[in-house]
């Protein structure tokens, strides 16, 4: 079938079987392959991304039901002129990465949760990220870079 | 500029945060096929049969081959084993692909090769094999008991035992003298990694050129490249090797896997590129577990709770077949044992057994925590026989005194670099205010509260920096345990390192620009580091054992003084002064007073690039390199002290506090250090909260994915208190030691010490872990429903 979605701003149209779950068509037809893929049971968020504003884990979703969507992606980010988003700069400057490959679904629900909640206590900001697994960071520093973005630090 | 001991932000995150790193799985060749691999559902089987006819006639399948298919013309031997502890040491051959029997749920019975991902997925299901079941090992005791045999053919499931044990009788008669004696057993479960990146490999061949590229999500490319070369014949300098971004690996990446002996063969032999990546539910099976011991310990203590012997005996869990460091994993923790205590007399010894289940081999840790895990469950317990509290049996038996020292020889025989155990405990009491802590948990205890308050110590040491060349050899290890160094200024100035060490999260990059830019006084910003291609860095041993800083650090560090060297030497010719009254003074070198002399050091790479007015006889370019063995290990060691709630009604365990002072020597950059804390922490406490490896009696995995195995997520933990002390190493010029596996090594003895200690009032001494809820809620049943009978 043919799907057609927005990406970054960018109209994006290409076949796609209908099992194809999302995640796979923006990795492997759009071309974009910051987003991860750490499980196969929607547990660990490493391909979060946002459609039409909302978080969504882009391993639940078939490329056919994001027909037509608007889809912002971790490569969507950062301006134009490679400046970071702040949840970026946030997360640089709290050492809130080690390998990096939780970061891009990570950051992408951080920011989602600073939009619903832009002053969240800490224990509001774990609740929130509940849906995101780490492995290297113990998440101290994850949750040290939301609350700082969230200052505006 | 001082950029040592700075808390330098990382150079690699801005291509991690925003998408551009690229994993293996993000990386593809024209004309790639997908490899599906059918693995086997039984844990010890006869294959019958393998019918891959159905699986050819499938849309877009290219190729499908069982065991016996690939028996011949494809590898020239099984995969390796690099650590054959004893000679007589039991290793049955391991093949990427079994032919005759399957040894565990997972091993490989059949492969297919397909032009996308979703069709290598759908053919592996049309895939027929039969089995004929044999009796399954699933447990290390059942191995031991030998009630069914792992291999039948070898007639045992004892694969070695292993003892560092001189004297045998001396500890007994030790102990039989002892006034206190207190003896446990415990068990370390198995553990699934889980980096969140899971495996994979993309072989390019190059038909014309005979050459072969292999990605793999691996810790180890340089490794990797011998063995491939040795496993499948294609000769060592014919095979690249690349680690592009690797998304953690924790050990588990530290290993020669049947997938990338297969992507090469298969690749090599078809022309075309192969890749494939695993899926989570493959991960526990495909790849290598952690932990798997039952350890026996007696401690022995005179009146006044001075440790007077230790004798530990651990039974380790194989799994089905030796991998890369299957057999040496449990011995890593052997000459922890005693941990930082003085002790007469000391006895190891190690059964290996094979087991139906997945291999177990290196992670986090490998071996030292199980180690510490035990010394340090062990002296609480002691603390309790002797009726004191925890720090006070731990004071009483620090080595020196728990004074500072330099070259104490341990009971184990190693050579601790350097240590200063008290004041790190003292620190981490202080954070913690156990004077209020304690007081809060009388509270809650003489009000009944539901809630109880639980603290737990650990004072750990771990042995990192591996390794000492000679060491390993001693012990069996088949290679080396240098590391090696390059460093080069371009004409422009800018410096290039090639570093040995491979990094996945560690950071590397900023690391080793800071020892670089530290030394000769420039912008790290002029620093790159290259690594992890064996094409860009041929000499390397990667990274493993909190290694990386303590030796590939290091050898940076020594090749950079090389260059400094030789800089000065070109500048000394320049100015027609003694090389010998030249000095660096942030980033110019000049004669020694005479700053008008001043040359900037970045200068004198095009003087060398040009070669135009060099001293007599020296080779043009500024490029020295450096292959660094350490003469010891490194020997890290730290406090910390959990603090957890435990809910009497419901057994639920709420860790709400952690306090750790680690002492890694001197710091590199303490951002770095922190983090490698907090997650080790968290990962240690993982093991004694949440995550267990479980099978069925037939050796089915039973929670082989993220939603059932427990790798814990924000919620679970508490933001945590980590400082530190400094005692430098005296094993390297840089004083360093190593933190990568710290957090592991403390952690887990903590949590569980913190958890036993809630409920000591229900008369509860020990706790298996994971110490989860129906485990603790049975046993707060059990002991109330003993105080009322």
């Amino acid at each position: 079938m043919q799907v057609g979605m927005t990406v970054n701003g960018e109209a994006h149209e290409a076949d796609a079987e209908p099992r194809t779950l999302l995640v796979h068509h923006i990795r492997e037809a759009v071309g974009l392959t910051g987003t991860n893929i750490g499980c196969d049971t929607s547990s660990c968020g490493a391909c979060t991304i946002h459609i039409d504003g909302e978080p969504v884990k882009s391993c639940t979703m078939l490329a056919v039901q994001a027909n037509g969507a608007d889809i912002t992606t971790i490569e969507g980010m950062a301006a134009d002129d490679g400046t970071l988003h702040p949840m970026q700069q946030a997360f640089m400057e709290n050492h809130g990465l080690q390998c990096g490959y939780c970061t891009p679904g990570m950051v992408m629900a951080a920011t989602s949760l600073l939009q619903e909640n832009p002053s969240p206590t800490e224990a509001e900001v774990r609740q929130g990220l509940e849906g995101n697994l780490c492995r290297c960071t113990g998440y101290h520093n994850i949750v040290k870079a939301v609350l700082a973005a969230a200052e505006g630090e | 500029m001082a950029v040592m001991g700075t808390r330098m932000l990382r150079k690699e995150d801005p291509k991690l945060l925003t998408g551009e790193a690229k994993y293996v799985d993000d990386i593809h060749a024209a004309g790639e096929l997908w490899m599906g691999m059918v693995r086997s559902t039984h844990a010890n089987a006869r294959i019958d049969s393998v019918d891959v006819s159905a699986a050819l006639e499938q849309p877009g399948v290219v190729a499908a081959y069982t065991g016996a298919d690939l028996a011949e013309g494809y590898w020239i031997a099984p995969l390796p084993c690099a650590w054959p502890v004893t000679p007589d040491m039991l290793n049955p051959p391991h093949f990427p692909v079994a032919v005759e029997n399957a040894r565990y749920v997972g091993d490989i019975v059949a492969v297919v090769l397909a032009d996308s991902r979703y069709g290598a997925n759908d053919a592996i299901e049309h895939v027929v094999v039969m089995y004929e079941d044999l009796p399954a090992v699933t447990t290390v005791e059942v191995a031991a008991s030998g009630d069914a045999l792992a291999h039948p053919d070898l007639g045992t499931n004892k694969a070695y035992s292993w003892a560092l044990d001189p004297d045998p009788d001396a500890v007994q008669a030790a102990l039989d003298d002892s006034v206190h004696r207190v003896s446990a057993r415990f068990v370390q479960q198995r553990l699934i990694p889980s980096a969140m990146e899971p495996r994979g490999v993309l072989a390019i061949p190059s038909p014309h050129g005979g050459d072969i590229t292999l990605y793999s999500s691996t810790q180890v490319p340089h490794i990797l490249k011998v063995m491939v070369a040795a496993t499948t014949g294609i000769p060592e300098h014919s095979i690249r090797v690349i680690a592009p971004s690797v998304g953690g690996g924790f050990g588990a990446k530290l290993n020669v896997n049947a997938d990338e002996i297969l992507a090469v063969a298969l690749a090599n032999k078809l022309k075309r590129p192969i890749r494939w990546t695993e899926s989570r539910s493959e991960a526990a099976m495909s790849t290598t577990q952690g932990r798997g011991q039952v350890q026996y310990i007696e401690i022995g203590a005179d009146a006044d709770g001075k440790l007077t012997a230790i004798k530990a005996h651990i039974q380790a869990d194989l799994g089905a077949y030796m991998q890369l460091i299957t057999p040496g994993t449990p011995l890593l923790g052997s000459f922890l044992y005693t941990g930082v205590y003085a002790c007469p007399a000391f006895g190891f010894v190690c059964d290996g057994y094979f087991t139906n289940l997945t291999p177990t081999d290196a992670y986090r840790g490998a071996g030292r925590p199980e180690a510490s895990y035990a010394i340090e469950r062990g002296m609480d317990l002691l603390a309790a026989e002797v009726g004191v509290n925890p720090e006070e049996i731990r004071r009483r038996n620090y080595a020196v005194g728990g004074e500072a020292f330099e070259n104490w020889e341990s009971p184990s025989g190693l050579v601790f670099d350097s240590g200063n155990y008290r004041p790190n405990l003292d620190k981490a009491l202080e954070l913690a205010d156990i004077a209020e802590l304690r007081a809060e948990q009388t509270r809650r205890r003489e009000a009944g509260d539901s809630v109880q308050l639980g603290i737990g110590m650990c004072t750990y040491v771990e042995i990192c920096g591996l390794a000492p060349s000679r060491a390993l050899g001693d012990l069996g290890y088949a290679a080396g345990g240098w590391e090696h160094a390059t460093v080069r200024m371009l004409p422009t100035g800018m410096i290039e390192v090639v570093s040995g060490s491979t990094p996945h999260g560690q950071g590397h990059e900023t690391s080793w620009a800071m020892i670089v830019a530290d030394k000769m006084g420039i912008d790290p910003a002029h620093v790159t580091v290259l690594h992890s291609d064996t094409a860009l860095s041929p000499l390397g041993l990667d990274t493993y054992g909190s290694r990386s800083l303590a030796v590939g650090g290091v050898a940076i560090a020594m090749a950079t003084d090389k260059l400094i060297e030789k800089a000065k030497a070109i500048v000394a010719h320049q100015l027609e002064a003694s090389p010998d009254d030249i000095v660096l003074d942030e980033g110019n070198l000049m004669v020694a007073g005479s700053p008008d002399t001043a040359t900037p050091i970045q200068s004198v790479g095009f003087a060398a690039f040009s070669a135009h007015d060099l001293p007599e006889g020296m080779e043009p370019n500024l490029q020295e390199q450096v292959s660094f063995d350490p003469p010891n290990f490194a020997f890290p060691f730290g406090t910390h002290v959990a603090v957890v709630e435990v809910d009497t009604n419901t057994g639920g365990v709420d860790l709400i506090d952690y306090i750790a002072v680690d002492d890694c020597g001197n710091q590199v950059n303490p951002l770095i250090v922190e983090g490698q804390v907090h997650g080790g922490i968290v990962q240690g406490v993982a093991q004694a909260l949440w995550e267990c490896a479980e099978y069925d009696d037939h050796g089915t995995p039973l929670n082989p994915s993220l939603m059932d195995y427990l790798v814990p997520s924000p919620t679970e933990v508490p933001s945590m208190t980590v400082d530190s002390t400094v005692t430098p190493s005296t094993t390297n010029p840089l004083g360093v030691k190593g933190v990568g596996e710290a957090g592991t090594i403390g952690s887990a003895a903590a949590a569980i010490n913190a958890v036993v200690d809630a409920l000591s009032p229900y008369g509860i001494s020990d706790i298996e872990m994971p110490a989860s809820p129906q485990r603790l809620w049975r046993l707060i049943n059990a002991a109330q429903e003993g105080a009322s009978t």
